[in-house]
């Protein structure tokens, strides 16, 4: 396993201490079924006040200091796209002799990518309800919604013409739609057996080596034994049939791609909140076996497990990640790079969109980093690829997700400023505008 | 309503009273709020006359007097802004907002929002305060850690509402509506807190945030 610092020994102090204030609070949600809804409490009885209760939201620690707590508000996605003057560009920083420019702007909450056979990059919302359209005419590029009204749309994947849409409750797809640019139909829903759930209920979606579609179900907390249906990455056939657990224990994955050779799933996971700075990181994991369980919620980053629900387990139990990303980095979409451009210590090597911690007081990630792997699939190191967007703890821009083009540039979507920004190598021809 | 709910054993006369009381008061909103847009046919499409039909029910002060109509006095333009977007996108369909904000430019709602964010915050209402009831609420609330996010004085800031002096009878809607996955949040922050709260407890956070100054 590849990490990058060792804040264990501060957390196992921090932790102690909080376990000891917590712990009559712990001690009264022992055997409550997480799941369901909680008794109602008797409004004709006062609780006292000092009593930890109950229904306190799990995780959150008491920070007694209000300035410190108004540094972890989470960040709202800008609800308008930038125009293309107030996009971040000239402050991007790439290795030398990469260069980086907007492929396409005013696509407000700019999240999944993905590429169809004719060209055209698909962009997904997550709150927002809109699917986008780039469309390369010529060298001139233009942008065009071809699906609205849709529940957080955020996983898109494509397969012989057709676009796939993840929604909240639904997979839905519209047929040909390359050729129907002009006149989209309505997406034909296929699969629906999700619950509603707002708290990581947006869902990445990929289309796997073996032509099924790969969809996460996050769980619907930031900490909590999730119901069985939840916490997990599933495929199903393409139309809708044959749903299959691939991997459990996944508190929610918003980014996974298969090996160009070994044809293994890898997938990001985000770690969970609240507690502490610098734990847990998220992860990087590797489905070696269909139905692996990752941890979650008994073990966090295969190296400790919860403060509340870990009780009684051990990290030995679980599958451990292949990579540490960061604590509250939350590192999203990736993306194999197997394209032409680059050079080859890239060939293989995995870019992995870091939107940036918000759970954090000094701001980690909103960048692209590169994970290269040895031969036998492990990781042998990553570093930063893509930087900049962070600057005095306030990001111009937040990475969300990746997607190698055909000529092997790589395209980089941004949810926080809305917009596509393109990643080319050496002499390679700038982009039409 | 609330009143009547809150009450030990209230008769089913009363119930239904109320219950009345509030259905025309509210009918009464939509059929002024429409008749507003309606009326004006020229100043609808300027941001002066968006703002007179926006105040009618909202309060011309910052302070709304319809039941389960917010107050808009004191909160944060970003916030304002991101509703206004999410009622004309239908990712809120509340009707009359979403109908009315049809066709509205970006811009429009930018402006909007900085114009109620700068009227002043509302006022709690002035009746007697039941303490045990407070800090009840205040220990639940300080549990929930509602300050993370909404400040230690509940005046909110960026996305985040402002809470103080906010109607009760609003709140406990758009609490209970967060919960039952009914209303749509432009992250999933609250429909996350609400998941453990009880229907008895958002009546008594309710009661608490109304009650702030």
């Amino acid at each position: 396993m590849i990490k990058r610092s060792s804040p264990l020994n501060g957390f196992l102090f921090a932790g102690t201490l909080t376990v000891l204030v917590a712990l009559p609070a712990l001690a009264q949600q022992a055997g409550d079924k997480p799941a369901g809804p909680p008794a109602p409490a008797d409004a004709s009885k006062p609780l006292p006040s000092l009593q930890p209760s109950p229904t306190t939201v799990p995780g959150r620690p008491d920070i007694p200091n209000a300035e410190v707590v108004k540094q972890l508000r989470n960040v709202a996605p800008l609800p308008f796209g930038a125009s293309p003057d107030k996009l971040p560009v000239p402050q991007l920083k790439l290795p030398k002799g990469f260069k980086i420019e907007v492929y396409a702007s005013g696509i407000p909450n700019a999240r999944s990518l993905r590429l169809g056979d004719k060209g055209t990059v698909f962009v997904s919302n997550r709150v927002l309800d809109k699917v986008y359209a780039i469309i390369d005419k010529n060298g001139k590029r233009e942008t065009k919604v071809i699906a609205s009204g849709l529940d957080r749309p955020n996983g898109l994947a494509f397969h012989k013409g057709t676009l796939y849409i993840a929604e909240g409750t639904k997979i839905s797809k519209l047929d040909n739609i390359e050729d129907n640019l002009e006149n989209p139909p309505k997406p034909t829903v296929i699969y629906g057996d999700f619950l509603n759930h707002q708290s990581h209920g947006w869902k990445f979606m990929a289309l796997g080596p073996d032509n099924k579609l790969y969809v996460n179900v996050g769980s619907p907390c930031n900490i909590c034994e999730p119901p069985a249906t939840n916490g997990q990455i599933r495929r199903i056939n393409l139309d809708g049939s044959g749903a299959e657990v691939v991997a459990r224990g996944v508190r929610n994955s918003v980014g996974f791609d298969w090996h160009p050779v070994t044809k293994e799933l890898y997938f990001t996971d985000n770690g969970r909140d609240w507690l502490s700075e610098d734990l847990p990181e998220d992860e990087l994991n590797r489905v070696t076996k269909i139905g692996q369980h990752f941890g979650f919620p008994y073990c966090h980053q295969g190296t400790f497990t919860d403060r509340e629900l870990g009780w009684g387990r051990s990290c030995d139990e679980f599958e451990k990640p292949v990579a540490l990303l960061g604590p509250h980095s939350a590192a999203l979409g990736m993306r194999f790079y197997t394209g032409k451009m680059f050079p080859s210590q890239y060939q293989n090597a995995i870019f992995i969109a870091r939107h940036g911690s918000w759970n954090r007081t000094k701001k980690i990630g909103g960048d692209v980093i590169v994970v290269k792997l040895n031969k036998d699939g492990s990781v042998k190191s990553w570093e930063p690829f893509l930087t900049g967007f962070l600057h005095n703890n306030e990001y111009s821009g937040r990475p969300v997700d990746v997607q190698v083009m055909k000529d092997g540039s790589l395209l980089v979507s941004d949810d926080h400023a809305g917009a596509v920004y393109r990643v080319s190598y050496g002499s390679a021809k700038m982009a039409t505008r | 309503m609330l009143s009547a709910v809150r009450k030990a054993h209230p008769t089913r006369s009363k119930i239904c009273r109320s219950a009345k009381t509030l259905i025309m008061a509210m009918l009464s909103v939509v059929a002024a709020a429409f008749f507003l847009f309606a009326a004006l046919p020229t100043g609808a499409d300027t941001l002066e006359g968006r703002l007179v039909a926006c105040l009618a029910c909202h309060g011309a002060k910052g302070q709304s007097e319809i039941p389960t109509v917010p107050s808009l006095g004191g909160q944060p333009a970003l916030y304002l802004t991101i509703q206004l977007l999410m009622f004309r996108e239908k990712l809120r369909a509340v009707e009359p907002m979403t109908q009315m904000l049809q066709g509205v430019k970006d811009d429009e709602l930018r402006g909007m929002a900085a114009y109620l964010a700068k009227l002043p915050p509302p006022e709690p209402p002035g009746d007697t305060v039941d303490p045990a009831r407070m800090e009840r609420a205040r220990a639940l609330i300080e549990q929930q850690r509602c300050n993370f996010c909404h400040q230690r004085d509940y005046s909110g800031g960026d996305n985040v509402p402002r809470l103080a002096g906010q109607r009760e009878d609003y709140l406990v809607k758009a609490l209970q509506e967060y919960k039952n996955n009914t209303r749509r949040g432009y992250d999933a922050a609250m429909a996350d807190v609400l998941y453990l709260i009880s229907d008895e407890q958002i009546l008594d956070l309710a009661y608490f945030l109304a009650r702030l100054h």
